[in-house]
């Protein structure tokens, strides 16, 4: 019998069409962007455009702004990640918990942060993060902590921009953790408690490893957010003070929109892409034995 | 009269109605004139147009407002997709880059051929802003520039009777304001993410921030130096705050809670000032031109703001320039200042009543006499940012003055290379 080719692939042509055009072709006049000095004065001339091969690769790596801008970054998705994964998780076990009472009240208000205008939220930040006004200094001086400039001290810029996006953020994943935790048949825990397994045991051997999935796919999309970090210091600091918050993209962006150096930006941005690659790569090797079916 | 009255009235909707049908179609014999503006000017000069329309009857406008934050980008974009509009407004310090890129109509000849607009009649550092290699290539339609706001009240009770002149003056009544407000309070408000505050000093100084025809950075020479270690002292000797802009949520409500005494500000500032500080203080606060390094001197500023261009490529240039002439006249200028409150670039358009008495902003009359141009390269903003970085780290205690400014002479050095490759490229084409 002649082979014919699946019909599916009639159905699916214009999608893969619109991908291609408005995905791959730009990904890769991006990567050939990148091996470019293509500056505003290309925009003028493209014979003022070269090939520069490799150069802006090296320039990026031996640029100490770029290395600090990298360490920002990983330091949000090192601290922010688990952090972030780990409010969403209680914050999910809460809601969903079966002696709590208004649970739609608290997922709906544990889930506000998330569709509210980070620029709202930031210009509320900012006055909750004020040194002399602020109500985070204050609630902090009835204990007698001594008042702490947030945004304006670059060692505590970086975790006052993590805490705001975590609370900003947390309620998308405890939405997920919550659909994973619903999905775990009522029998398991039957079954447990018949074994005598009390709540810590039943969490630890129950629950835990059913989300694992769940847990792994929210591990790896926060991360990959996390390595996006923009909009909260672009809106709260401009990378600020001394560019302690200043990310990766952060600095693609002051580089090919602000200054127009789209070859060096282009640059910035595949190496952000490769460093996410491997990240998710690891992550998905580590993935937790025994979890359920993925 | 009272039969006539809805007549009137009918003929006055019929006109309206014309308007609005000219204005929503562009017309097909090309007079019909795109004139981008940006942002709140978008807004005022808008409501100037059907008077053009009226006393030009060939030419037809369409204003199209584009918001501030995305006038660059939008620029660059039309001129990338030959979309340009025919006349559009341009940030003083976005000219030299729309000339690199050719697309701005060099605009001499229309000068010199025009009756209303007369050169020496604009403030000469904001004029020399919009001149490029001796090519005027935009024509200045409002002006910025930076200078002393403080508060009057707080100065007083400091026992320092007249605003300060000199270098001198001022570093004796920020210690004395800084005396009598105390340890908590400061004398002067300088956010450490803004380069203006150290390039103004700088250009009181006479300074020249790049050298060799804008090849190289020049923040090492003598008076780079002399401009910086003031900037420094102001946070060593305690007048201002060494904390980012993050120590103030809102500048207004600092000024008005006494925080802080002086202030290096824009003409924005007057509007917002007035509008937005408690009325008990409508009395307590005024403006002085910045202070010279030395009696002999006065202190310089920057020549900012923002310009009228057209497009290179426009099929319009005759009519586009009848529009930029008209909005260039000193009469529209104080229209356009009443709508707007932006500060026109026409000494005769500072005779206006409600210019001529209002002390605050003649004292930007005063210091439009003494404004220079940033250095005339498209690569400026990363210049200036980095300047900014490098004010931030001294003042930070990451780096000491004379390292940071060599940091900042290689950075900005590294930052021209393109520039002098094409130079360099240029004048071999030319031999």
């Amino acid at each position: 019998m002649r082979r014919r080719a699946n019909p599916a692939w009639l159905f699916v042509a214009p999608a893969l069409a619109a991908i291609a055009l408005f995905l791959f072709v730009p990904v890769f006049a991006s990567l050939l962007l990148s091996f470019t000095d293509f500056d505003i004065y290309a925009v003028a001339a493209l014979r003022n455009l070269r090939f520069v091969g490799f150069a802006n690769y090296q320039t990026l790596l031996a640029e100490p702004l770029f290395w600090q801008a990298l360490r920002n970054t990983l330091y949000f998705v090192a601290v922010g990640g688990p952090l972030s994964v780990a409010a969403s998780l209680a914050a999910a076990l809460l809601v969903n918990a079966r002696l709590a009472r208004c649970r739609p009240l608290f997922r709906t208000a544990f889930f506000l942060p998330v569709v509210t205008t980070l620029v709202a939220i930031a210009v509320v930040w900012r006055y909750l993060y004020h040194p002399r006004i602020g109500l985070i200094n204050q609630l902090l001086a009835g204990f007698g902590v001594a008042p702490i400039d947030w945004l304006g001290d670059p060692h505590w810029a970086m975790p006052a921009i993590l805490l705001m996006s975590i609370w900003k953020n947390f309620g998308f994943n405890m939405i997920i953790f919550v659909a994973g935790l619903q999905a775990i048949p009522e029998r398991l825990y039957e079954a447990a408690s018949l074994d005598g397994a009390g709540p810590w045991r039943q969490f630890r051997y129950v629950t835990l490893p059913m989300l694992a999935p769940t847990a792994l796919f929210v591990a790896v999309m926060t991360m990959i957010g996390g390595f996006q970090l923009f909009a909260e210091p672009y809106v709260m600091t401009q990378g600020g003070p001394s560019n302690h918050t200043l990310s990766v993209v952060l600095l693609m962006f002051q580089e090919g929109f602000r200054y127009w150096n789209m070859g060096y930006a282009a640059a910035i941005a595949f190496v952000l892409f490769a460093i996410l690659l491997a990240g998710t790569a690891l992550q998905l090797k580590l993935r937790p034995l025994g979890g359920g079916p993925t | 009269m009272s039969l006539r009255a809805p007549f009137a009235n009918c003929v006055r909707w019929l006109v309206v109605l014309a308007a609005l049908a000219t204005a929503c179609a562009p017309r097909e014999d090309g007079a019909t004139v795109q004139f981008w503006a940006l942002g709140h000017e978008g807004d005022a000069v808008a409501r100037l147009i059907p008077d053009f329309e009226r006393s030009h009857p060939g030419v037809s406008v369409r204003v199209q407002q584009i918001p501030w934050s995305a006038a660059h980008e939008k620029l660059l974009t039309a001129f990338v997709g030959d979309s340009m509009p025919d006349v559009f407004q341009l940030g003083t310090t976005w000219i030299p880059e729309f000339q690199a890129l050719g697309a701005l109509e060099a605009l001499d000849s229309y000068v010199a051929r025009s009756a209303t607009v007369a050169p020496g009649e604009y403030f000469a550092g904001v004029w020399d802003a919009n001149a490029i290699d001796g090519a005027l290539v935009a024509l200045p339609w409002y002006v910025d520039t930076r200078l002393l706001f403080y508060r009057s009240d707080l100065l007083a009770a400091a026992g320092v009777a007249t605003p300060p002149r000199t270098w001198a003056e001022w570093s004796a009544a920020l210690e004395r304001v800084k005396r009598s407000v105390g340890p908590d309070r400061h004398a002067i408000f300088v956010p450490l993410s803004e380069w203006e505050v150290p390039v103004v000093l700088a250009l009181s100084q006479d300074a020249e921030l790049l050298r060799d025809g804008d090849r190289y950075g020049n923040f090492e020479s003598e008076a780079f130096r002399t401009a910086f270690a003031f900037y420094l002292d102001l946070f060593e000797r305690g007048y201002a705050a060494r904390a980012g802009a993050g120590a103030t949520a809102s500048v207004y409500r600092d000024f008005a809670e006494g925080w802080f005494c002086f202030y290096l500000s824009g003409p924005w500032n007057l509007g917002e000032f007035a509008t937005r500080l408690p009325p008990a203080l409508a009395d307590a606060w005024t403006t002085a031109p910045l202070p010279g390094p030395d009696a002999r001197r006065p202190g310089v500023s920057l020549a900012g703001g923002a310009s009228l261009a057209i497009a290179a490529h426009s099929a319009r240039k005759e009519a586009a320039w009848q529009l930029v002439e008209w909005l260039a006249d000193p009469a529209r200028q104080v229209e356009f200042y009443r709508a707007s409150g932006d500060l026109p670039p026409r000494r005769s358009a500072w005779q206006d009543p409600r210019l001529a008495n209002d002390a605050r902003a003649q004292a930007f009359r005063a210091q439009l006499e003494h404004v220079r141009a940033l250095p005339k390269v498209p690569e400026w903003e990363r210049i200036a940012a980095k300047i900014s970085r490098s004010a931030e780290a001294v003042v930070r205690g990451e780096m000491a003055p004379a390292a940071a400014l060599a940091a900042l002479d290689a950075d900005v050095d590294a930052i021209l290379a393109k520039r002098r490759s094409l130079l360099a490229g240029a004048s071999r084409d030319a031999e």
